[in-house]
């Protein structure tokens, strides 16, 4: 939310809020009026687009499966694992596009549309590289299956062959399509011979004269060897195997046996890897690294991890023209492509506008032990970062904040702590809401936080005059002294209004019961009354003597039991024995004799002195009466 | 969520509405002076704000719940339970220490005085009792507590002054309570720091062994102080290591508010040339200067002259900040072009776009 303004020379204020700044115009140390204008800044703002939640929710899955996987077993057994795992990572992000996708061509808002489409083509350009990052460092395919590897990632990525080829064979006459070489040309580029050859097929039979050609390259194609990494070639029988075929192709190059068809002749150029043909093909390679994979595969197939720097790097610089720089993508696949993880990461948070990429991958490749390098703790380090970074992002969310306390459970070092300081700041909006954070402060013995924010609801149910609400969120807060404050009121509004509030609390307090003084004697004070209800006056009568002879009862409230106990002195039937009544009287004496103490407050008007002395008299009437009720019925005999 | 505002005399509390909105659902005057600075107590004593003023007071509020119309209508009452006239001069800064302290309130003067006042019983906030006063010989602008309620060390605050005599000495003292002598002393002058300063704050503490200390006055300055082993017969007043962390001049002028979030990783300062900036360190521990919003609320580039090269994710946050500004578009190039092509291709051509 922006609130625009005109500013000029004035000073700006702001202060924090949870995932936003407040930003104001003011002037200080001086006078005069400021702008009547706040804005708020938010980051993130990704976080609150409802098909990316749908990333952080399953991506928010899989990083916690990831960081329960077992210790013990050796790295190399974890391979296929963590493989496996970064190809759900993929996934979700795949899903996530075509979802985005979906919307973006759907949408009848230009605005969204493009935002959309803005954000479908981050997600490609994620999934390019978190894949490029799979085959190169988790999978860390070899020389051999290294370049099969390279050729699926490519593929993957340059899928509008197939829309092109789709065009083509379902027109009249595929082979006279206009695209029909394109397609023809693709597919040798991307290494899928079979298809190449079906196409050539058609043109074949379409030009009878020309049978001769087309089955040599068909020959050709047909003959090229693809190393095989579960077979029992080794990649040195495969290279030589290579070689052979490559000479034969040259051959027929040199021998002009493709003279009489330009298309053909292109492609037996394109089999040796030659580089001025494939860069006669930008259009259809359409970016660097396809010129790269296809250049291995048709030059170097065995190439090896350690020499793809070298043909990565001048690839690249062939491919661009001289006027256009690299693009951030561009070097940030130059950077995997010398493995240098460091910068892959560092180019990615840079250019990136949420953590969440950065932050998951590098904690999977954490994982897989490869960001141990120079120092001791700087691939943890980097990890935890990253990470405390994105759940602090999520955390401002009302919703996804939820997922956050997982990533901080894992951050070692610092989660705990970034934890603590986010959650106390979550908004205590509803009373669910309140609880769903308790327990997960509960949950990892926060007990701090779950005292504080106890407390909070307890003060806010009391401010709205709650009193159970207040009372119960203290019990919970352990908080004594609160739940004697809150104690104090339900007795004050018994004393004023005679009756309980929020009965069923007091009644069901519990063990909680011993938490404050206060707080037993409000307990036991309602029992007396539910046994007084309840007819029991035998119990009755002898809880309410306890609760003052045990001094639970606070003295002040002392009158108002005496007071009770009338009713109980006055029954036909002796409820009180004469021993009891000793001790009601000594109690009333203590009562009386403290009331008559100069120190006694004495702001009581002459009126309310009168009612106290009537009381007073009232209640030795009636003590005098029962004890002596009660001694002669003690001292019956029954006969 | 409140947030609040001052300017002259009037006090405004503004809230978020269930749809989002923010409404000022009150406002009025606090004081007969010029209003400095407002400040919230932890929501665990309530809804309570102090603030001070030029006037030479510093009062609290607290709000009270009226008629349930009024919360539909979207108004709350304040009323003042109390007003603190101990000041002879202009009080230039009033916080609550932290929660773990109970409910205590530090003002600071111009004339070098700081006060601390602590309300026995929470619930009655009108009944404040003088604790300490400490003279600072300097006048003063602005404190901070430390956060941090480990047991490690003791209550600990910071005083900047805004005297702008260099002779006259450091302009940041630091006052650490002594368990024996039950009152604060001062451990610490930042003799460095010569300039009035105008703003101080310590981060948060995250469970560090070491404090960090945001300070601004002539530019912006992170300081961290190391608490050096003391021996074990030793019940003196700590002593610190104090290290420059960072020191920034980018505003190019004085710097009036320095302020932490929540996990002090981020840094915000504001100066005289208008813009707020933000300040990141990396996980290397170098500081950066992360984005900057200028008053109309939009960004700068962040890349005016400074090399992003060694940090990881420093210019992130201009990226972040640029998010949720409605009008002005950046022209920073974004690195991934979206043309709207069906999914299949990933072609990434030049034509700059806003991420």
């Amino acid at each position: 939310m922006i609130l625009s303004t005109e500013l000029r020379g004035k000073h700006m204020g702001f202060a924090w809020g949870q995932g936003n700044i407040f930003v104001y115009e003011t002037l200080f140390k001086a006078t005069g009026s400021g702008s009547p204008f706040i804005h708020e800044v938010r980051k993130d703002e990704d976080i609150y687009s409802p098909i990316l939640r749908k990333l952080f929710n399953e991506s928010h899955h899989i990083f916690v499966g990831l960081q329960t996987i077992r210790e013990d077993l050796p790295s190399k057994n974890k391979k296929p694992q963590f493989v496996s795992i970064s190809k759900n990572y993929r996934s979700v992000i795949r899903a996530c596009m075509e979802e985005l996708q979906q919307v973006a061509v759907s949408t009848k808002n230009a605005e969204m549309s493009v935002q959309y489409g803005n954000q479908v083509s981050i997600l490609l350009a994620i999934e390019l590289i978190w894949n490029l990052c799979e085959v190169l460092f988790i999978d860390a395919a070899p020389a051999g299956s290294l370049l099969l590897h390279l050729l699926d990632w490519v593929r993957l990525h340059k899928a509008d062959v197939d829309e092109k080829a789709r065009d083509v064979l379902q027109s009249d006459s595929p082979a006279e399509h206009r695209d029909y070489w394109d397609v023809v040309v693709s597919y040798v580029l991307q290494g899928r011979l079979d298809e190449a050859r079906q196409m050539l097929g058609k043109k074949a039979t379409l030009t009878p004269a020309a049978n001769n050609i087309f089955k040599m390259m068909d020959n050709l194609l047909s003959k090229m060897p693809f190393y095989n990494p579960g077979g029992t070639q080794t990649l040195t029988e495969f290279d030589v195997k290579w070689r052979h075929w490559h000479e034969e192709v040259d051959r027929c190059l040199q021998d002009n046996s493709f003279a009489s068809n330009q298309h053909l002749e292109v492609l037996c150029k394109i089999l040796l890897g030659d580089e001025d043909t494939l860069l006669e093909h930008k259009d259809l390679l359409g970016t660097w690294y396809h010129f790269l994979v296809s250049r291995l595969l048709f030059c170097h197939p065995t190439v090896k991890p350690t020499e793809l720097h070298y043909y990565a790097q001048s690839c690249m610089t062939m491919f661009l023209d001289s006027r256009s720089a690299p693009e951030p993508l561009d070097s940030i696949l130059l950077a995997a492509f010398e493995f240098d993880i460091h910068q892959v990461i560092k180019d990615c948070s840079i250019a990136l506008n949420n953590w969440w990429f950065v932050a998951h991958l590098t904690d999977l490749l954490d994982h897989c032990k490869l960001l141990q390098s120079h120092n001791l703790h700087f691939g943890s380090n980097l990890r935890e970062f990253l990470l405390l970074e994105y759940a602090s992002g999520l955390f401002t969310h009302h919703s996804l904040w939820q997922l956050a306390v997982d990533y901080f459970d894992h951050c070692l070092e610092f989660g705990r702590v970034y934890l603590e300081l986010q959650i106390e700041r979550v908004p205590l909006d509803t009373e669910r809401k309140a609880l769903k954070v308790l327990r997960i402060c509960e949950q990892r013995q926060m007990s701090e936080q779950v005292r504080s924010i106890c407390k909070i609801m307890a003060m806010r149910a009391l401010r709205n005059n709650r009193l159970g609400s207040a009372l119960s969120w203290s019990i919970r807060a352990k908080d004594a002294a609160f739940a004697t404050l809150i104690s104090e009121r339900f007795l004050q509004d018994y004393c004023a209004k005679g009756t309980f509030s929020d009965l069923d609390l007091i009644d069901n307090l519990g063990p909680a019961m011993l938490l404050s003084d206060r707080l037993t004697f409000l307990g036991k004070y309602r029992e007396f009354h539910k046994l007084y209800g309840e007819k029991r006056f035998k119990e009755a009568a002898k809880l309410l003597l306890s609760l003052m002879t045990a001094k639970i009862a606070p003295r002040s409230f002392w009158m108002t039991l005496l007071t009770d106990a009338l009713p109980l002195l006055e029954q036909k039937e002796v409820i009180f024995s004469a021993d009891q009544t000793y001790e009601l009287m000594f109690c009333l004496e203590e009562l009386t004799s403290s009331l008559n103490t100069p120190s006694s407050d004495s702001d009581k008007s002459m009126q309310e002195e009168d009612v106290e002395l009537t009381k007073v008299e009232l209640l030795r009437l009636a003590l005098s009466r029962n004890l002596a009720m009660a001694i002669v019925k003690e001292g019956t005999v029954e006969t | 969520m409140c947030h609040i505002q001052s300017s002259v005399c009037f006090s405004e509390v503004w809230d978020k509405s269930e749809s989002g909105e923010w409404l000022c659902t009150a406002s009025w005057k606090t004081h007969s002076g010029s209003v400095w600075r407002v400040t919230w107590a932890h929501p665990e004593f309530g809804q309570v704000l102090a603030s001070c003023s030029f006037d030479r007071t510093a009062a609290v509020w607290e709000e009270i719940v009226g008629e349930s119309n009024d919360k539909q209508r979207g108004l709350s009452h304040w009323i003042k339970r109390t007003t603190l006239v101990d000041s002879r001069t202009s009080v230039t800064d009033v916080k609550f220490a932290p929660k773990h302290m109970g409910l205590m309130l530090t003002t600071c003067s111009a004339d070098g005085v700081v006060r601390i006042y602590e309300a026995p019983d929470v619930m009655n906030l009108s009944q404040w009792s003088l604790q300490h006063e400490i003279s600072c010989k300097l006048s003063c602008s602005c404190i901070s507590w430390n956060p941090s309620s480990s047991r490690a060390h003791p209550s600990m605050f910071a005083v900047g002054s805004d005297d702008s005599n260099v002779a006259s000495g450091g302009k940041v003292q630091i006052y650490e309570y002594n368990e024996n002598t039950r009152k604060y002393g001062k451990v610490e002058t930042l003799m460095t720091v010569t300039d009035a300063v105008h703003d101080i704050a310590f981060a948060p503490n995250l469970g560090r062994s070491f404090h960090v200390l945001a300070i601004a006055t002539k530019d912006v300055r992170i300081f961290k102080l190391a608490p050096m082993r003391k021996e074990s017969s030793s019940t003196g007043p700590s002593k610190f290591e104090v290290q420059i962390v960072a020191q920034f001049d980018n505003h190019n002028s004085q710097v009036w508010r320095v302020s932490w979030n929540i996990t002090s990783t981020l840094l915000a300062s504001s100066g005289d040339d208008g813009c707020v900036r933000l300040w990141k360190a990396n996980y290397m521990d170098n500081w950066k200067c992360t984005g900057i919003l200028r008053g109309d609320g939009s960004p700068l580039s962040a890349s005016s002259g400074q090399p992003i090269s060694t940090t990881v994710g420093s210019s992130l946050l201009s990226q972040n900040a640029l998010n949720g500004i409605s009008a002005g578009r950046i022209g920073r190039r974004a690195p991934f072009a979206p043309p709207l092509r069906p999914l299949t291709s990933s072609k990434i051509d030049q034509t700059p776009a806003y991420y």
